[in-house]
């Protein structure tokens, strides 16, 4: 799995390639951690490049819903495929959280 | 078999030979479960499909033969190859096999906490998320004696499925569980399959649960395999035993049985 991050005026988007698993979700966390720690509004990840992602990923994905509630900060997933989105609604979490088709659209409005 | 079919199977068994003392419970056993599939193994009670299982995942070692998982043989493996291997792996066995000091919350989490570096924060929002997955929702903190039989096992599948494991094993998952709840074990080893890719292995009799989620059925009997296709295959099959299983039809004894049986209990009075 890869991150790379960009800032965007106040927010950041993280931009997610590979696979988000139980060995990999960890480097995911620490990156929404460190933005969530600058209150970048909004968070935004981007999981265009993601094929496969695993309850663990759901779980971090939730974590940084967390972190971002702590200051107001809004927190958002972009570009979800089938296969990642029926993950988010076999864990019923698929509501809980701001999903939009793409990034542009993720990043309307600020 | 060419290469490209070997790749695509999870697990192959070769000419598994399983015999406890003299009593031989599987003979020559030959099957194959497809990656990303549902394969139900059926039988009546006592016909070695459990005995089958543990083999499988390598409880214990038989008397013949190969067991092929991910294409490694595990009936050569030591207890350090077999313990990386079944990380990979989830089990609900038939009889919960939680650990009674454990919380359930801790009994889900325990995987987590043995075989990954995932912060305790992740941790217990993935236990949440399984315990909700089984309809136990809220039950983190009860002790498994404070459960019912079917809330035990459901505990049990949610800490099968903890590590989101590339092949599921289940032992008569729904065994024990009213309808409505065991018709949502069904849905979820569906969903499990869909959603995350899972390989999973059903053992039961239960042939309901059977056409609702299996993909390939196979069949044994005295521990032979007497059926393996697909569950609209198995539907029409003439085997005699597949056709009394499909209608549900009850054992009959031939005169020559019964003769011997009223003769010896007579013979002792």
């Amino acid at each position: 799995m890869q991150v790379s991050t960009q800032n965007r005026n106040k927010g950041a988007v993280i931009s997610v390639s590979g696979d988000i698993d139980l060995y990999t979700s960890p480097d995911l966390r620490k990156e929404i951690a460190k933005l969530a720690k600058k209150k970048k509004n909004p968070l935004v990840v981007d999981l265009e490049q993601v094929d496969y992602m695993d309850s663990s990923g759901v779980a971090t994905l939730v974590e940084g819903l967390q972190l971002t509630g702590r200051y107001e900060g809004s927190f958002r997933v972009a570009s979800l495929n089938d296969g990642v989105r029926e993950v988010f609604e076999l864990a019923r979490l698929d509501k809980v959280f701001d999903v939009y088709d793409n990034l542009d659209q993720a990043l309307a409005g600020f | 078999m060419d290469a490209a079919a070997k790749k695509e199977n999870a697990i192959e068994i070769h000419n598994l030979v399983v015999s406890f003392g003299s009593h031989r419970v599987l003979t020559d056993v030959d099957m194959q479960v497809r990656c990303g599939e549902t394969t139900v193994i059926l039988g009546g009670s006592g016909c070695g499909k459990s005995t089958l299982l543990r083999h499988i995942i390598g409880l214990r070692k038989p008397q013949g033969g190969r067991i092929l998982v991910k294409n490694r043989d595990i009936t050569t493996m030591d207890e350090d190859q077999m313990s990386t291997l079944l990380r990979k792996v989830g089990v609900v066995f038939q009889s919960s096999a939680l650990f009674n000091s454990l919380t359930i919350g801790d009994n889900v989490a325990l995987p987590l906490r043995e075989h990954t570096r995932l912060e305790e924060s992740t941790i217990q929002i993935m236990t949440r998320i399984k315990l909700d997955m089984v309809g136990l929702s809220g039950f983190e903190h009860y002790m498994p004696s404070e459960l019912s039989g079917g809330m035990k096992k459901r505990a049990a599948f949610a800490r099968a499925i903890s590590m989101d494991p590339e092949i599921l094993f289940c032992d008569e998952p729904s065994a024990g569980l009213d309808p409505i709840v065991a018709a949502g074990l069904d849905e979820l080893i569906f969903k499990l399959k869909k959603a995350l890719k899972m390989t999973i292995v059903v053992v039961t009799h239960e042939m309901e649960s059977m056409y609702k989620i299996a993909d390939r059925v196979v069949m044994l009997h005295e521990g032979k395999v007497i059926f393996s296709g697909p569950p609209e295959e198995f539907r029409v099959c003439e085997h005699p035993r597949v056709r009394q299983f499909v209608e549900r039809r009850a054992d009959h004894y031939g005169e020559d049985e019964i003769g011997r049986y009223a003769r010896a209990l007579t013979s002792e009075s």
